[in-house]
């Protein structure tokens, strides 16, 4: 068992309070490493991470090669396109052909939910969500809660309110249950077209009205309205959905002082968000980015670092 | 900082024989108080020592100039702090005082699993061209220092590496010694050497523990 107390990390709500910390502790050390000449560590020489990735990505592809090739792992990048899962392979004998390299961590992005969760009984190296369907990313929300508490100093107690298409994010999924083990009361702000089946039993609360929620947050996070997984028209137009939930200069006035604009990115810039905002001072979204090398490292650190 | 002369009376045991305090035989930092074993340096004596660390390495260094002083977490760093104290208070020197966290440069971790990572923490000027002396509470297997040299090499050159510690308690396993020495503790290799220091654990004190211990040996 690892020092996280789990062997993979396929949900966000498999850390408890202490591994989470830990994580989070973690990367702070791996971001002051990042300002040093040599941005290298031996930590795991020797070790083979695989980044298989099934949907399209840039940044948490790159993100997970950089924090690996940062702690001197052996990475070898697999795209479903090009690759021979575009002759027919399916996600088992993928699998079994990553075990027979010998593979140590498995690093997995696909578009059905619970591919990493049935992975994860495939292969002897550690599984790590990069994102799979509509259901979890779990490292997304712990950089997201990194940087809160880099901003705010503390998790316990903050007011986040989670903005736009709770529906289709995993991101908003992840960090819901991440910010609840660590104390924080989130607010999910959507049209109630956008907003799945069941929310009522999550443990945070719903709003439809984004104006009343904005002047009482410490954090607010828009997330992407996923046009290429929306098969029905959940919202009339996207004027009509960006006047009612984008994120405007005069909504960022709204809000108290100190509170922060997070955006895991990437934007519809003019939906959700207006350029105005994601490139003004208030906004994190850049800094997530950077963020999100120091989280992978300390992932990848506690779950690879150790005994096996 | 001032008063260590009056506080040491000459007739305090530098090795004690007091019988095993504690029936607990718990590893966690927390329960230290309460391990047994052999009590072998007291507050006093572990003042002293600082004291003549001190001493020796104004001496060896020929005034500590363009000297910075590296402590290894956990009790490393209280250490290299209270060098660089007691340096300033003789010579008036403020000697630059940092941490440095070998966590990640340790070969072990797949033997004994990731422990947490502690504060790397450099003086702003870096480390290039200056004497770096490392401070550690206990020399050990040389291990540590090893990843020590190799966490030096990655953040700078400096112009002479040196290595004091508290105790070195023999059974090293590679080509390493240190420089300056507080007192040298035979051991048994099944035996363990426990440092307490006020600012980690409460008080000053240094036993030596019959058990193996899990961790926290250099």
């Amino acid at each position: 068992m690892t020092s996280l107390g789990v062997r993979h990390l396929l949900s966000a709500a498999d850390l408890d309070r202490a591994a989470a910390t830990a994580v989070l502790d973690t990367a702070t050390e791996m971001a002051a490493m990042s300002g040093r000449e040599v941005k290298k560590l031996p930590t795991l020489r020797g070790r083979t991470v695989v980044n298989l990735f099934y949907e399209d990505s840039t940044r948490t592809r790159i993100s997970f090669e950089a924090a690996a090739k940062r702690l001197s792992a052996d990475v070898i990048n697999f795209s479903a396109k090009g690759s021979s899962v575009a002759k027919g392979e399916s996600l088992k004998d993928t699998a079994l052909t990553l075990q027979a390299m010998g593979a140590d961590a498995v690093i997995v992005r696909h578009p059905a939910s619970g591919a990493p969760h049935r992975l994860a009984n495939w292969v002897a190296g550690a599984v790590i969500n990069a994102g799979d369907g509509t259901h979890e990313h779990p490292t997304q929300a712990l950089l997201d809660a990194y940087t809160m508490r880099r901003h705010h100093g503390r998790i316990e107690g903050l007011k986040v309110a989670i903005v736009g298409d709770v529906l289709h994010s995993r991101v908003a999924r992840s960090n819901v249950h991440l910010l609840h083990t660590l104390g924080a009361h989130v607010t999910l702000v959507a049209p109630p077209t956008l907003l799945p089946v069941g929310v009522t039993s999550w443990p945070a609360d719903v709003s439809y009205d984004l104006d009343a929620v904005l002047p009482n947050v410490d954090v607010v996070m828009m997330l992407r309205v996923q046009r290429e997984r929306m098969t029905d028209s959940y919202f009339p137009s996207q004027r009509e959905y960006a006047r009612r939930y984008g994120l405007d200069a005069q909504r960022v006035r709204a809000l108290p002082g100190h509170a922060i604009v997070m955006h895991p990115g990437p934007m519809n810039r003019g939906m959700e968000i207006t350029p105005e905002v994601a490139d003004s001072e208030r906004s994190t979204i850049v800094e997530q980015v950077a963020n999100g090398v120091s989280v992978r490292m300390a992932v990848l650190y506690h779950l690879l670092g150790g005994a096996k | 900082m001032a008063h260590r002369a009056a506080t040491n009376p000459r007739s305090e045991p530098v090795a004690s024989s007091d019988p095993p305090v504690g029936a607990s035989g718990q590893s966690n930092d927390q329960a230290l108080d309460h391990s047994p074993g052999k009590i072998i340096l007291r507050a006093a004596d572990l003042s002293r020592i600082v004291d003549r660390i001190a001493h020796q390495i104004l001496e060896k260094t020929g005034g500590a100039r363009d000297t910075i002083l590296l402590g290894i977490p956990t009790r490393g760093a209280p250490l290299a702090r209270r060098l660089g104290e007691r340096i300033e208070a003789f010579e008036g020197i403020r000697v630059p005082v940092g941490t440095l966290d070998v966590t990640l440069y340790r070969d072990d971790l797949r033997l004994r699993g990731t422990r947490a990572i502690g504060p790397t923490d450099l003086p702003v000027a870096g480390i290039d061209g200056q004497r770096v002396i490392l401070v550690d509470d206990v020399l050990f297997s040389g291990r540590t220092i090893r990843a020590a040299l190799d966490a030096l090499a990655d953040l700078g050159r400096p112009r002479q590496v040196q290595l004091a510690v508290l105790v070195d308690r023999g059974h090293r396993e590679l080509p390493i010694r240190a420089d300056y020495v507080g007192k040298n503790i035979p051991t048994a290799m099944d035996e363990s050497v426990r440092v307490l220091l006020a600012e980690v654990d409460g008080t000053d004190e240094v036993r030596i523990v019959g058990q193996p211990q899990g961790r926290g040996q250099a």
